[in-house]
């Protein structure tokens, strides 16, 4: 296994900030009980994080807590507990980390214990398991109420006044009353207006982040930082002013980057060369992160955008929250989101990012664990080739599962990917010459 | 041969006809005709009929289709049964057909309705979101637009118009097809040996290749001769198959159970043909509405319905009651999400009511039966011996 060399990498101004949100959210969890805050566990597309600010609640993500516990190392041991508890190994590894995680007492990523639930908000959006992980943590809350919301999936490529009224109609009676009931108040819709102002103003800063991966060299990597990136936006802080004040910075010290004409910064420093530029497809591995990481900074592959970083929201076509239609855009971005896309619709979006990003390469990242991404993959790959031309490359690990990231496979494939990119440039090199 | 012997020797044919011979058969005979093929698990046929097509099940390759490209478009950790439905498109079996609908289960059948619209087969794609609101004016509504659009979508093809009138007759000969397929689960929950489970899935499975008057015809043989005091009883156990509701288990797995040394009483195994359970209204002046209403409130339990307010678990226990079963065997298909996620509840479930039961995985194309046939003897072995220890269900 590849070595990283602990370089104390100089932390930016967005790196404290994004530092002191999550710790803050943590801190506020661990003493939601004695606060008497309400905590929601719910999922990130089509999380509805304005409404849970709204009614100042809480929001746990198990899929982040799932995540964590990969990169901490500890997802192998819960991951064995549930399936000791009786879960197939062929199904789903954030929904066993998960559950492994509550019967070993529930200990957060931050070493504290989490607060049970108060509500369970399922927010049923791209993804079937969903479903089924809320049914089961229904059971192991018993007691604990359970909204539902169904986003309906953009089958045809397109979102009708008939999914955005189902939407409504759920959010206006089965979600928002029990958000009331629990937390004891009613929904102030001018605080949620103003919430929903700041979504925006942070989605259209994100878009510009993300757009700065047209430079080369790229200021950013769109995949393994770019998850750290849609965190705020993510896990809950989408709507308050610090995620604001978090993208400004972070976007000035791209637009620094950009002027110096740096390149992105991984663990080890910053990038000196970008050899290839690159699209992923597909969630990235949690458990090796920066194994696998490394596996693309040093061969200066640089990932200039992503479906993942997507997950929880697609901004770049457009979509921002509305507060003059609160509901209808709480609707909206939940049908938007990445897996809820059709597969004609998800290779568009690819198309346009190899386009619009000058991409050298496409990647899939074919995640065991994840049907709601990886079928489908081969044929969007294939498909993204005949139309475009583009080498293509194709990676398999798992989400959390260690058993399922083979490091010497993964990196025999890349290496062949690469000498494939490697090949193509010196060919267009010399059609160009 | 007798009656029975002749019927079931004709579903055997059709059942598994991957060409969907009779099918298309029916197509050329008028024109006009839509063949609309539909996954597992429940889809409302009647609105098919109604507007003079056939709705046909389309159920993977099973071990009767060798698959090569299939594989091509599926990572090995991706369950079997769709792998079988691409080779049947690009071996152009499926050419005749002119649309194809895609009922929501999984998202494994939810991006295979994606990779259809990729390969741009039929007329119309559709993939059907069924509600997981159950409330009338929410779910149901949102339903029933569902359900006009599909309709839609073949007035385009042929320029019917499906009244109440159509809608209502076809309801009534969905209701009548039901009632017997319900009426011989009940004659076999008594008398289970006077036709095997393998007799009644190719029976079943026969139902979705074929027109609902065709296999009401036959259904009605059926019905009439297993009324008949036949065969003899044989020292098995009562079992409850669950969990093989969308790919489906080969047909030697199926006899291997009943060689084992069980009857199998109930199962899900084309649950989408027994779905309503009871009557859909056929005599409304909107019918759309009585389907939407009969899909909320008299579904079964099932892995692609949301059930928190429902519990899955219960309602299976309410089944073994009802059909005095002495276990459950939970057959499930390799990486299917749905069914291996809901496999600990069913089970722990089971375990709080005293309810044994056994569990294994298989794939649709399983060739080898013989360490399945050993679990499940021992189950039933088992059973038998410890047989004065009633479930307390």
């Amino acid at each position: 296994m590849a070595e990283i060399q602990n370089k104390e990498v100089t932390k930016e101004q967005s790196m404290i900030i994004q530092k002191e949100m999550v710790s803050g959210l943590f801190k506020d969890l661990a003493t939601a009980k004695d606060t008497g805050k309400k905590v929601v566990y719910t999922f990130i597309p089509g999380n509805l994080s304005e409404l849970i600010r709204a009614f100042d609640m809480l929001p746990v993500y198990p899929e982040i807590n799932a995540l964590q516990s990969g990169m901490r190392k500890k997802s192998s041991g819960y991951i064995k507990e549930a399936e000791k508890y009786g879960h197939s190994e062929d199904v789903c590894t954030y929904v066993k980390c998960d559950i492994g995680m509550m019967l070993n007492g529930n200990i957060g990523p931050t070493g504290e214990k989490l607060p049970n639930p108060d509500l369970l908000l399922l927010s049923y959006t791209g993804c079937f398991t969903f479903m089924k992980w809320f049914e089961n943590l229904g059971r192991l809350y018993p007691g604990v109420p359970v909204a539902m919301i169904h986003t309906p999936y953009q089958e045809n490529g397109r979102i009708t006044a008939e999914m955005t009224e189902y939407m409504v109609k759920q959010l206006k009676e089965e979600v928002i009353p029990k958000m009331e009931k629990i937390s004891g108040k009613k929904l102030d819709e001018e605080k949620l207006k103003e919430i929903l102002r700041n979504s925006a103003k942070a989605e259209d800063l994100i878009v510009k982040i993300f757009d700065s991966t047209k430079h080369r060299p790229s200021p950013i990597d769109a995949y393994f930082a770019g998850v750290y990136y849609i965190g705020p936006i993510n896990i809950g802080f989408r709507g308050a002013p610090e995620a604001v004040k978090y993208y400004e910075a972070l976007y000035k010290e791209i637009q620094i980057r950009i002027e110096n004409g740096q390149g992105p910064i991984t663990p080890e420093g910053e990038m000196k060369e970008e050899k290839f530029r690159l699209v992923v497809e597909g969630p990235p591995n949690w458990t090796s992160f920066r194994e696998f990481w490394k596996l693309f900074y040093d061969k200066g592959a640089v990932i200039v955008a992503s479906s993942y970083t997507k997950v929880g929201g697609v901004y770049d076509l457009g979509f921002r929250h509305n507060p003059d239609n609160p509901l209808e855009s709480l609707s909206e971005y939940c049908m938007t989101c990445y897996t809820n896309l059709n597969l004609p619709q998800r290779i568009a979006l690819l198309e346009k990012c190899i386009r619009d990003y000058a991409a050298d390469g496409y990647l899939t990242n074919s995640i065991k664990s994840c049907n709601s991404f990886s079928a489908g993959q081969l044929m969007m790959m294939r498909d993204l080739e005949e139309r475009l031309e583009i080498p293509v490359g194709f990676i398999e690990s798992d989400l959390v599962d260690p058993r399922y990231f083979s490091y010497s496979n993964i990196k025999n494939r890349l290496e062949s990917f690469f000498q494939m990119l490697e090949q193509r440039l010196l060919i267009n090199e010399s059609v160009l010459n | 041969m007798g009656a029975l012997d002749t019927v079931i020797n004709q579903c055997k044919e059709w059942a598994f006809d991957l060409n969907f011979t009779r099918a298309k058969k029916w197509k050329s005979e008028e024109e006009g005709r839509i063949l609309a093929g539909y996954l597992p698990i429940y889809f409302p046929r009647e609105i098919v009929h109604a507007a003079d097509g056939l709705a046909v099940g389309i159920m993977g390759t099973g071990d009767r289709k060798q698959v090569i490209k299939g594989d091509a478009y599926f990572q090995s950790y991706i369950c079997r049964m769709p792998r079988g439905i691409i080779e049947l498109a690009l071996d152009n079996n499926l050419d005749d057909f002119d649309g194809f609908i895609f009922p929501s289960i999984c998202d494994v059948i939810r991006n295979l309705s994606g990779m259809f619209r990729i390969l741009d087969k039929g007329t119309f794609v559709k993939y059907l979101d069924f509600p997981q609101n159950f409330q009338s004016h929410i779910g149901g509504s949102f339903y029933r637009k569902e359900m006009q659009h599909i309709i839609d979508l073949m007035c385009e093809i042929n320029g019917i118009t499906v009244t109440p009138e159509r809608l209502n007759h076809s309801i009534s000969l969905f209701n009548k097809n039901r009632q017997m397929l319900e009426h011989i689960y009940d004659i076999r929950q008594e008398y289970p040996w006077r036709l095997s489970i393998v007799d009644v899935y190719h029976i079943i499975r026969a139902g979705l290749v074929i027109p609902v008057e065709a296999h009401n015809d036959l259904l009605e043989v059926i019905c009439r001769e297993i009324e008949k005091d036949t065969g003899e009883p044989q020292d098995r156990v009562r079992v409850v198959v669950s969990g093989s509701f969308c790919e489906q288990p080969p047909i030697g797995l199926i006899k291997s159970i009943e060689m084992a040394g069980c009857y199998v009483i109930d199962d899900d195994f084309m649950l989408g043909s027994r779905w309503i359970q009871g009557d859909v209204d056929a005599t409304s002046g909107d019918p759309l509405r009585a389907l939407s209403e009969a899909y909320l409130s008299q579904s079964p339990f099932s892995s692609s319905v949301y059930d928190v307010d429902n519990p899955k678990e219960e309602r299976l226990a309410a089944l073994v009651r009802k059909r005095n079963a002495d276990g459950v065997i939970f057959a499930a298909p390799s990486f299917c999400d749905p069914a291996l996620l809901d496999g600990p509840n069913l089970q722990k479930g089971c375990e709080a009511r005293n309810i044994r039961y056994i569990s294994f995985q298989y794939a649709e194309n399983t060739g080898q039966f013989k360490v399945i046939k050993e679990q499940v003897g021992a189950f039933s072995d088992s059973i038998k011996l410890w047989e004065d220890e009633p479930a307390e269900v």
